[in-house]
């Protein structure tokens, strides 16, 4: 199956917001930001700035002609910090210059006073001052008190999952230039056109049809260009209306990873109850989400948490709260998993916890505990088509996990300094978005004269594929060559009202609208067709590889000739069409619900080998089953896969975001901040499509796979944990991510290393 | 400031007039409009800006890839640049094909510089395998593909080639019959030559050195602190200096001139001869590109004190040689560092030479680096010894230590107490105490200042672990 946006990557020649044309007499903005994490602005001083030549004016809080806020969920959060700022690198001013040198140089010389506040940056602190965004929430199914009073083993335990910068290669950034009648155009790396449509409408104080968003792609999003690529968009468009000329913003390396906001880190609590055969009876957990200084989307991150809080595992007794802490950091943000992931790190931990204390393998735990056909999820959805199981079957057999542990035992045996660990992560992740009313989308199909055809989605290509998925759509409705199909810019103009590419479901929504639109395109041509071959039933055509049939007899009729005699006898040769996702609900009023349209599922197998004296490790192997229903494209979905596994292993071994207390970044360049490589990514990756799947709630039986994949890394943790476990047994390693090569020594030697005092 | 430029551009002459320390990627991005050359991160730790350049060096074009965000344009003149489009025939190259076929391109942000440094490399290296097909990437970083399918690309091309090696057609033949490259390659040495012989070579500067505030030589770190800077400023290119590069071996003596570049060093015969290890250690020190600009006199000047290079010469025992055009004098390195980034160097000196002597037979040498990733990373902490034993009594020793002071530090006291005693865990043990003492680690993104401490002891062990691992029980260390 050919990929044609591939093809232009290999050659150079795809195009994002920094590479298209700019007009002659476009400017160039900067954010300047604001310092310090927490204070009131008392004073801003551009006079120095503005000296400076080329500049042509820096935009503040006052000059926003509409509404000065972004925030999508919660409005809470400001464009341009007015009156107070709440962490380092909030937006405070906008320069606009003849280029970014001036621009920067300019926004270097605002100066500022400020009356500093208390900084806040751990959640539990943030909780104990009170400082939640909304009431902790709780996800309950049966009772949890009850069922501890029965159990044989009963452990607690404390869990950290660190942050995680997005990363993507190309950093946030919009072109926005002026349309008359007061309109304005903006080019937008985002996950969300329309986002950025209602955040540009509100903040310049004109109605949504007066913003047209385009995206042609993004260089990477990862959740972190859902919500936060709107500001950008935003600040070019303020500048661009205010100046009357186009204005491009594009976010420094730096300046992005320090002002923008991340997968959010969690310290959590845990307990788990267990009988003596293993089997889970009861589990309690308290979250606490950094969420940064501003909502943005962690309410709904945080109920992600929630939902995927028993992982794989079907547990009777259940009691999960979880609140949002507000802290003086940039406002985290998606990141692909949303939340699951973090929810299921610290299930993971329990039962590494229970297996370690009680003896028995954590596999067989796991094993024992998978959720079978029809059981019930705390929140109130249960199984249906439930593949955990088989997944798991298949990956032992498959993988030989007798095997993998024997080799493991020997070479352990014979190594004193390297030892090698293993783990098993089983993943089911939820598919939908979570708040109902975003399961929607919809398609719009021309087909030209000339026969070839263009799609316009809501959909936003951003490297998964998502065009190639929706081509495959449109070509198996038509029948005909793959070349005769155009997948559009995703524009606001076409295609209204759009749900933001994220949740793994742009494919599923947007091939589901697209195969709605191409299906009424296709009654009309077959009406034509029965028509033009004097057929009374329209419905025993067909089209097969661009050849009319009647029944199942090859007519004189080409696709070519059919859609001319369309067109000449006056039959619309467009079609708009809706898909929302149907029979799910939720009600938050009592955490209980069909939130999702069906589950993903698959079990991954980690292993590691740590260098015991260095305290370095590698990830030797990843092999996985995963359940892909029945594939729109191997080739795109298995990449899925591959990419989310390595971004997973990066969150869970050396992706580390640090702050200082003063709610500085430390780890704001690629310098500091450390993403996989091609030597760390395992060489070694087995990606296994569970066979016989097909998917009745995925358009064509396929399934969704963006996120899923990315929990298979936190088996990375536990099996960098269990080699370490073997060369100390008695060492005593906290539940606490990402497993750095500073944590695994520290680990190891901290008990018996004394540390000499500092002269 | 403004220099005329006479270069190729791809498949094109070009001849410029620009600050010469304005980069090559904002040259190509925004004067040449070539946009298949991604700004990622502009400070060399990402490859989405990576480009070719050939030099005409004994009427050869040698290639190499370089970060072009890291590359002041002054430095591209006479040259060949390649960039992704300089590399597109009508039809996919065999590189471009696979990387669609096999998943190795996702969002494509990444990709332009993923398969120029694959087309790179076998259109330098003489004999093709995959592991050092995929490290010629090493460079380059993707979010998106986990790099499973880059590297069946590398693995996939690599096997076809090796087939069609067996042709005794000259490497550039080879690559451009094998449609990796472009036929108009076949002809860029003449026209490199012709641009030579119109513009006449370059003529060097002679070693009187203008007090100009930057003088770059490979810019692997000053491109990336100061480019902003460096455009207003009148610049000194080392490029247009007689700074020697090359390595020689004399009277029982290695001499490296300032302007050798890592991947020189990692490369050179000579060291090869003395250091069996030297590439395993190179292979730490940073990517493909960096290496290949980053000097020896630069990461020495730089003083961070976790220079890799510095860290290897310290425990070497090196003399450096400092010149002011008219006038040489030596110093030795591990007397060079006065404080933090403070050197006993005057403003117009530069640093023109590196010698140390010839390990003697007994001797034995070893670097360690632990980073948060292990490769094309900044060292946590990193260390290097050299030790002459007799059995396993130590005559000499000399180790380094980078990462915990705020120089790249040589542990006098520590080698001290190990002279003349004798490899064993006891000794080790106690030396370890020693070494504490001498270190002020501060905690940073690269570590606490705790873990630092325990890292270097680790390292210290490892050292002798791995050097004498007959002499010592491991379990009385740990």
């Amino acid at each position: 199956m050919k990929n044609y946006d591939s093809i232009e990557h290999v050659r150079g020649e795809s195009l994002f917001v920094d590479d298209q044309l700019t007009p002659i007499g476009t400017l160039f903005g900067y954010v300047a930001c604001s310092p310090i994490a927490h204070g009131r602005i008392k004073n801003i001083d551009m006079t120095k700035a503005l000296n400076i030549k080329g500049v042509k004016t820096i935009l503040t809080a006052k000059d926003i002609p509409g509404e000065n806020q972004i925030g999508g969920i919660i409005k809470d959060e400001e464009l341009l910090a007015d009156k107070e700022v709440h962490f380092v690198g909030q937006p405070i001013a906008f320069v606009v210059a003849d280029n970014q040198l001036i621009a920067h140089e300019a926004a270097d010389l605002i100066e500022y006073e400020f009356e500093k506040l208390p900084v806040i940056t751990d959640p539990r602190k943030a909780a104990e001052a009170g400082e939640l965004i909304q009431p902790p929430r709780t996800f309950k199914l049966g009772n949890t008190d009850e069922a501890f009073a029965k159990c044989d083993f009963v452990f607690e335990g404390k869990v950290e999952s660190g942050g995680q910068e997005h990363l993507y290669l190309e950093t946030q950034g919009a072109f926005a230039y002026p349309v008359e009648g007061g309109g304005i155009k903006i080019f937008s790396s985002t996950q969300g056109p329309t986002a950025v449509q209602r955040v540009t409408a509100r903040i310049l104080g004109i109605p949504m049809h007066k913003v047209e968003v385009d995206v042609l792609r993004i260089g990477g999003g990862f959740g972190g260009k859902e919500d936060q690529a709107s500001p950008w968009a935003a600040l070019a468009a303020l500048g661009a209306k205010i100046l009357n000329k186009p204005v491009k913003l594009i976010l420094p390396r730096q300046q992005d990873m320090k002002i923008t906001g991340k997968r959010h880190p969690y310290s959590s609590d845990f307990k788990i109850g267990l009988n003596k055969e293993g089997k889970i009876l009861a589990y309690e957990a308290a979250f606490y989400q950094n969420a940064g200084a501003a909502a943005d989307l962690s309410t709904a991150v945080l109920e992600r948490t929630l939902f995927h809080c028993t992982n794989s595992y079907f547990i009777p007794n259940v009691k999960a709260t979880a609140y949002c802490c507000r802290t003086n950091l940039p406002p985290n943000t998606a990141f692909r998993g949303f939340g699951g992931p973090q929810g299921m790190f610290v299930i993971e931990s329990a039962i590494a916890k229970a297996a370690e204390k009680m003896g028995m393998s954590t596999v067989e735990i796991q094993k024992k505990n998978l959720l079978d056909e029809g059981d019930e999820f705390p929140y109130g959805q249960r199984t249906e088509h439930c593949r955990i199981r088989r997944c798991f079957k298949e990956a032992e057999e498959k993988y030989n996990f007798f095997e993998i542990k024997k080799r493991v035992d020997d070479f352990n045996s014979s190594n004193k300094l390297f030892k090698k660990g293993f783990a098993v992560m089983p993943v089911t992740f939820g598919i939908s978005f979570t708040s109902t009313f975003m399961n929607q989308a919809s398609a719009l199909v021309h087909i030209y004269t000339d026969g070839s055809i263009s799609v316009s989605t809501a959909a936003v290509e951003m490297g998964q594929g998502v065009n190639e998925k929706i081509r495959a759509v449109a070509q198996k409705v038509f029948s005909v060559n793959s070349e005769r199909i155009k997948i559009e810019t995703t524009n606001t103009t076409r295609v209204a009202n759009t749900s933001p590419t994220a949740a793994s479901k742009a494919a599923d929504l947007n091939g589901y609208a697209t195969q709605k639109a191409c299906e009424i395109l296709l009654e009309r041509l077959k009406k034509v067709a029965a028509k033009e071959l004097n057929i009374e039933q329209h419905n025993n055509i067909s089209i097969q590889q661009e050849i009319i049939f009647n029944k199942d007899e090859k007519t004189d009729l080409t696709f070519d000739k059919l859609i001319q005699i369309a067109y000449f006898n006056r039959v619309s040769l467009s079609a708009q069409a809706h898909h929302s996702t149907p029979h799910i609900h939720f009600d938050k009023t009592k955490e209980k619900g069909k939130p999702f349209a069906y589950h993903s599922f698959g079990v991954g197998i980690v292993e590691a080998t740590v260098d015991c004296i260095r305290g370095t490790y590698q990830i030797d192997s990843v092999k996985v089953v995963h359940d892909f229903g029945k594939s729109l494209h191997p080739v795109v979905d298995k990449g899925q896969a591959e990419g989310g596994i390595v971004q997973g292993i990066g969150w869970m071994t050396m992706e580390e975001v640090l702050y200082n207390e003063e709610g500085q970044l430390l780890t704001n360049a690629l310098s500091t901040y450390k993403i996989p490589d091609i030597h760390f990514s395992p060489d070694d990756i087995q990606i296994h499509f569970l066979e016989d799947a097909p998917n009745p709630y995925g358009p064509f039986q396929s399934k969704a796979i963006g996120e899923p994949p990315l929990m298979y890394g936190i088996g990375a943790y536990f099996a960098i944990r269990n080699a370490m476990k073997i060369f100390k047994p008695e060492s005593d390693i906290e539940f606490k991510a990402p497993m750095t090569p500073e944590r695994v020594l520290l680990s190891l030697y901290k008990k018996t290393f004394v540390l000499k005092p500092t002269n | 400031m403004t220099q005329r430029l006479n270069f190729i551009l791809n498949n094109q002459e070009v001849d410029t007039s620009q600050h010469p320390g304005m980069s090559l990627l904002d040259y190509l991005r925004q004067e040449a409009h070539l946009t298949g050359t991604k700004e990622g991160c502009k400070e060399g730790d990402c490859g989405a800006c990576t480009v070719l350049i050939g030099e005409l060096i004994k009427d050869q074009i040698q290639y190499k890839s370089v970060n072009s965000c890291l590359l002041p344009i002054g430095d591209v003149d006479q040259k060949h640049i390649v960039t992704i489009e300089g590399l597109n025939r009508e039809e996919l190259s065999p590189i471009q094909t696979e990387m669609v076929n096999e998943g190795g391109t996702q969002c494509g942000f990444c990709t332009p510089g993923f398969v120029v440094s694959l087309s790179g490399y076998y259109l330098i290296n003489d004999d093709y395998n995959t592991e050092d097909a995929i490290d010629s990437m090493n460079g380059n970083i993707c979010r998106c593909t986990g790099y499973a399918g880059i590297k069946r690309t590398a693995h996939k091309i690599t096997k076809k080639l090796n087939v069609a090696l067996n042709n005794n057609h000259s490497k550039i033949e080879l690559v451009v019959g094998e449609k990796i490259l472009p036929e108009y390659f076949l002809d860029v040495k003449e026209r490199l030559n012709s641009l030579i012989n119109k513009k006449g070579s370059k003529v060097a500067d002679d070693n009187s050195n203008s007090s100009y505030l930057y003088t770059i030589s490979g810019g692997t770190d000053l491109m990336v602190q100061s480019w902003e800077d460096i455009l207003k400023s009148d610049i000194t290119l080392i490029s247009d200096k007689n700074i020697i590069s090359g390595i020689k071996e004399e009277n029982g003596k290695i001499i490296i001139g300032g302007a050798t570049t890592a991947s020189a060093i990692e490369d050179s015969p000579i060291m090869a001869k003395y250091f069996p290890d030297i590439k395993e250690y190179f292979s730490l020190f940073g990517s493909l590109p960096i290496k290949n600009t980053a000097t020896v006199a630069g990461n020495i000047v730089n003083a961070s004190p976790i220079a890799d290079m510095t860290n290897i010469f310290l425990a070497l025992n090196s003399t450096l040689t400092l010149s002011n055009g008219s006038s040489k004098r030596k110093i030795l390195l591990k007397d060079f560092y006065k404080g933090y980034k403070t050197l006993d160097k005057k403003e117009n000196e530069l640093l023109t030479f590196v010698s140390f002597n010839i390990p003697k037979e007994n001797s034995f040498f070893n670097f360690e680096k632990v980073s948060k990733r292990k490769y094309l990373d900044i060292a946590s902490v990193n260390s290097s010894i050299l030790i002459d034993v007799e059995k396993d009594l130590i005559n000499e020793i000399n180790i380094s230590a980078g990462g915990v002071s705020p120089i790249p530090l040589y542990l006098k006291k520590t080698c001290e107490f190990l002279t003349s005693n004798k490899i064993n865990s006891k000794t080790l043990g106690e030396a370890s105490e020693i070494l504490q003492d001498e270190i002020s680690p501060i905690s940073d993104a690269r570590g606490t200042a705790e873990y630092k401490s325990l890292l270097l002891r680790q390292l210290f062990y490892a050292h002798f672990i791995k050097l004498f691992p007959e002499l010592i029980i491991i379990e009385e260390l740990l």
